[in-house]
């Protein structure tokens, strides 16, 4: 029980996943939310990333780990500077009253 | 390795346990908060896997940019966080179900797999060994300046291409109050000044 291996650290990047899209469907109306939970499934990869790469010695896995962490930090950047520009306009960031498109 | 294994059972305890948290929170100041705990305790799960430059880049990026930034969002934004929480119940049994069944997808996969016994022969770039001397920030810096220059060099850009967008979207020009001469020169009093005749005892 104590000897920590691969699947340990697959174990607790499965259970990061699924927190993060049980909180996409839990908080379908707060795109804050929304944003961090897509943060922990981010995280959640990464932990895969990482622990294949320790567990199998390429390095490679940590090189993308980190090309995925830049990705995810331009994202958020992105992400909220649209949300803080539409609370502008609107007023509001419910999930919902985004149908200005009709898409 | 008996402190290994508890170390791990306690980061990753901790690291789930706020994960729920993210998503549960009444108050998305305490989810901001939550995900920050979660991203150390994820750090410190990199640690004890051997990748010590990639946890502390996830504690200056993430928790240093990315978790402050939401920190800023959440509470510059005037948003009645009540309102948005309508439907919370509503949307949890059919949630959970998904989630369970993703949950159980993945962790059937997770323990019906194994390695190819010769995977170690396809190894694009073997880490060093633990008495080479060199250490996982030094192998890293090897891979990423060498081979992988390019894919950085596009990262770089990624985060220009972000930086620029996000500055574009939420710059706001205000109207500058300029003096004009030729306005001020240009006034006749009466254009600017009424004289009115008033009642006694009236008002306007």
């Amino acid at each position: 029980m104590f000897e920590i291996g691969l699947g340990h650290y697959l174990t607790v990047a499965a259970v990061l996943f699924t927190l993060g899209i049980f909180g996409i469907f839990l908080n379908r109306k707060n795109v804050i939310i929304i944003l961090m939970s897509v943060e922990l499934m981010l995280l959640a990869v990464n932990i895969n990333l990482v622990a294949f790469s320790t567990t199998l010695g390429d390095m490679v896995g940590q090189i993308f780990a980190m090309f995925v962490l830049t990705v995810a930090a331009a994202e958020a950047a992105i992400g909220l500077a649209i949300l803080v520009v539409y609370f502008r306009n609107r007023g509001t960031i419910a999930v919902e009253d985004i149908n200005a498109m009709k898409g | 390795m008996i402190i290994q294994g508890l170390a791990f059972y306690l980061f990753a305890a901790i690291a789930v346990v706020s994960g729920a948290m993210v998503i549960s929170a009444r108050n998305p100041v305490h989810s901001v908060l939550f995900l920050i705990l979660a991203f150390f305790n994820a750090a410190a799960l990199f640690v004890l896997m051997g990748a010590e430059f990639l946890a502390f880049i996830l504690v200056i990026v993430y928790v240093g940019a990315v978790a402050v930034l939401f920190l800023f969002v959440v509470m510059m934004l005037d948003i009645d966080f009540v309102e948005l929480r309508e439907g919370f119940l509503r949307y949890l049994p059919f949630g959970a179900l998904i989630g369970l069944i993703l949950l159980v997808e993945l962790l059937l996969v997770i323990g019906a797999w194994l390695v190819v016994p010769d995977g170690a022969a396809v190894t694009q770039a073997p880490a060093p060994p633990p008495d080479s001397g060199i250490s996982n920030t030094e192998a890293i810096g090897l891979l990423l300046y060498t081979d992988y220059a390019l894919a950085f060099q596009l990262a770089g850009l990624i985060l220009l291409v972000a930086m620029i967008g996000a500055i574009v979207l939420t710059l706001r020009q205000r109207p500058v109050r300029r003096q004009r001469i030729a306005d001020q020169v240009n006034r006749r009093p009466e254009d600017v000044l009424v004289v009115r005749s008033i009642d006694r005892g009236e008002g306007v």
